[in-house]
């Protein structure tokens, strides 16, 4: 076990550090000078040179990559060229966000997932499974950002059920809170149980099909007694992978929806900063998020390890 | 030696999981996707988008950024205009058609992208057990960024457009795509045939290009058909938050994105690139479901009890 997290620990830091080198080449890059873009366009090449020489431009590409990043381990990013304000303190703020939405959206995904994979695969052949099939075909097909728009038209402008768009911080008012993220994560949430759901149906048939449920039910075991302990259970590893996997698209619908719902998240960072060349904040949240979900996903894995010890061994020595 | 992360799908009906394709007779496949009504069902759906977006520039009244000053605005069923106009008088439905031509284009492009560079690796890593770690590595490396970020970083090296869209949404599934065709790989390895080309002295170019890549190719065919729906919502994606298509070419996205600005005063030009997008993915998807499971010995053609 510790072998098999000390390999993955190594390898998530390999993999974060090459992230890290990509994501410093893909800015320098980019189309034009910094030293020149700050000192302005008609300042004379004295003042480039030292504006320069005091972002530390001049120097080789080693080295400045080498500042980059024991900068970047100490959670300094640098400052916003559009508002001057650090990087860190941006993301501080907007994160929470995020966070939030990404993880209710998750929760409903995986609940509504769960409870149609389960009923789909216990039901083959009759209405819940057809209905299961068509809800999530809809969900995979209908593109989540227009049932948003069409959600804020109806359900929050015509009918006044939620907000429409503005975050309410938790801490403040959790209820508000709550209420005001509950239909932009239900959005969210929507395409990414339908994944869930179709895998947690894979999985529950392969499990109901097997010889050892064959068994428990000829030795008398009930059906529900299969589907729960049997089947739910050995179904468990595939729901956290394909959380695991399908976390990555969350934080890519996070920003679409916190655009829909205009809340101040990470998403809206991120295109604000895109769309005013905003490089320094660009160049830390793709850092950031990237990180993130590579620590989500080392954790993800060592998650499974301790549902299913088989995989321990699998994983290790293939 | 791979990691966790790379570990084969763990679900026995795994979306992305490669069937056995082993003693498939020919003509066998056509004759399940046509006795299942969802197949049927999604090919013609794909027929229709397909002649849609093809032959959009025929098809449609006008051309997409022709503008109609007069008559903006203008409900659906109209003399002239079927599907009404929007803020600036554009038919909708010329919109739509152009829209979806390009939705096309850039799955088309990014399955060719993902093709192009993940089969061959994919064809590699299983084939040498050297190069497999690498490449395992790399395709860990390459999904270790979410693809919207990635789409993100693109833009704002390259500054939006079609190319950029389908080269973000392409680079993205070229992961996905090294891994169904070295599992492939690896599975084809051992079979006679294989064996049979290597004591014949078959070179490994003639292994994997007349032996293994056929043979392959189904599960090549479902991942790309996994792709397309992909690209086209991711597209609108991209163009809604305006990393895509820029205006004024017409894009599914970017119709969206407008039309969010007058929407409760008229929904039609929201509605109609929405009912678009789900149709195209609709397509895709159902086709894909029933060719995958055409191609799978394991299910029984009525789509019954395995």
């Amino acid at each position: 076990m510790l072998r098999y997290l000390g390999n993955r620990l190594w390898q998530s830091a390999l993999t974060l550090l090459l992230a890290s080198v990509v994501v410093f080449g893909g800015v320098r890059a980019l189309p034009g000078d910094p030293a020149t873009t700050m000192a302005g366009e008609e300042a004379d090449p004295a003042t480039v040179a030292a504006v320069r020489a005091e972002l530390g431009l001049d120097q080789p590409l080693v080295v400045q990559y080498g500042k980059f990043l024991t900068s970047a381990l100490t959670g300094d990013f640098g400052d916003s060229v559009r508002t001057g304000t650090p990087v860190a303190d941006l993301i501080g703020a907007t994160l929470p966000v995020t966070v939030q939405l990404a993880l209710y959206a998750m929760a409903i995904a995986v609940l509504l997932g769960t409870t149609g994979g389960v009923l789909a695969a216990v039901f083959r052949g009759r209405w819940p499974e057809w209905a299961a099939n068509a809800f999530s075909l809809t969900a995979l097909s209908v593109p989540t950002f227009w049932l948003g728009i069409l959600a804020v038209l109806y359900l929050a402008v015509h009918l006044g059920w939620f907000p429409a768009s503005g975050y309410v911080s938790p801490l403040d008012d959790p209820l508000r809170g709550l209420h005001h993220l509950t239909l932009p994560a239900l959005i969210l949430g929507l395409a990414h149980s339908a994944v869930v759901q179709r895998q947690t149906r894979g999985s529950m048939v392969g499990t109901l099909t097997a010889d050892f449920v064959r068994t428990a039910r000829a030795k008398g075991l009930g059906g529900r007694a299969v589907v729960f302990r049997y089947g739910l259970r050995n179904s468990l590893v595939v729901v956290v992978t394909v959380v695991g996997l399908e976390l990555g698209g969350l934080i890519g619908g996070a920003v679409v929806t916190e655009r829909i719902f205009t809340l101040p998240g990470v998403g809206k960072l991120t295109l604000d900063a895109v769309f005013t060349r905003d490089y320094p904040v660009v160049q830390a949240v793709v850092l950031v998020i990237t990180g993130a979900y590579i620590v989500i996903n080392l954790l993800v894995d060592v998650l499974y390890t301790l549902i299913d010890p088989r995989i321990r061994v699998s994983g290790g020595t293939r | 030696m791979t990691t966790a992360t790379t570990q084969e799908p763990l679900t026995p009906g795994g979306t992305t999981t490669a069937p056995a394709v082993h003693g498939r007779s020919r003509g066998r496949v056509p004759r399940r996707l046509l006795r299942d009504p969802m197949g049927v069902a999604g090919a013609v759906l794909l027929l229709i988008v397909l002649v849609a977006g093809v032959f959009a520039p025929w098809l449609a009244p006008y051309p997409p950024t022709e503008v109609h000053f007069r008559t903006p605005f203008q409900q659906p069923a109209t003399v002239g205009f079927a599907l009404g106009t929007d803020d600036l008088g554009r038919d909708i439905l010329s919109r739509v058609l152009h829209g979806a031509r390009a939705s096309l284009q850039v799955g088309a492009l990014a399955v060719l992208l993902a093709v192009a560079v993940g089969v061959p690796l994919g064809l590699l890593a299983g084939y040498w057990r050297w190069l497999d770690a690498l490449v395992s590595r790399l395709a860990d490396l390459m999904l270790a960024f979410p693809f919207l970020i990635l789409a993100v970083g693109l833009a704002a090296i390259n500054g939006g457009g079609l190319a950029n869209a389908a080269v973000a949404i392409g680079i993205a599934h070229i992961p996905a795509m090294i891994r169904v065709v070295r599992a492939e790989t690896l599975r084809l390895a051992d079979a006679d045939f294989v064996l049979a080309a290597h004591a014949m002295d078959a070179g490994p170019v003639r292994v994997l290009g007349r032996h293994v890549l056929p043979n392959a190719l189904p599960a090549i065919i479902v991942q790309a058909t996994v792709i397309m729906p992909a690209a086209v919502l991711g597209e609108a994606v991209l163009s809604f938050l305006g990393l895509g298509i820029q205006p004024p070419d017409p894009s599914l996205g970017i119709m969206l994105s407008d039309a969010q600005n007058y929407l409760m005063r008229t929904p039609w030009p929201g509605v109609f690139p929405g009912i678009a997008i789900a149709l195209i993915c609709l397509g895709f998807n159902l086709f894909g479901d029933a060719l995958r499971d055409a191609l799978d010995p394991r299910t029984k053609p009525s789509g019954g009890r395995r």
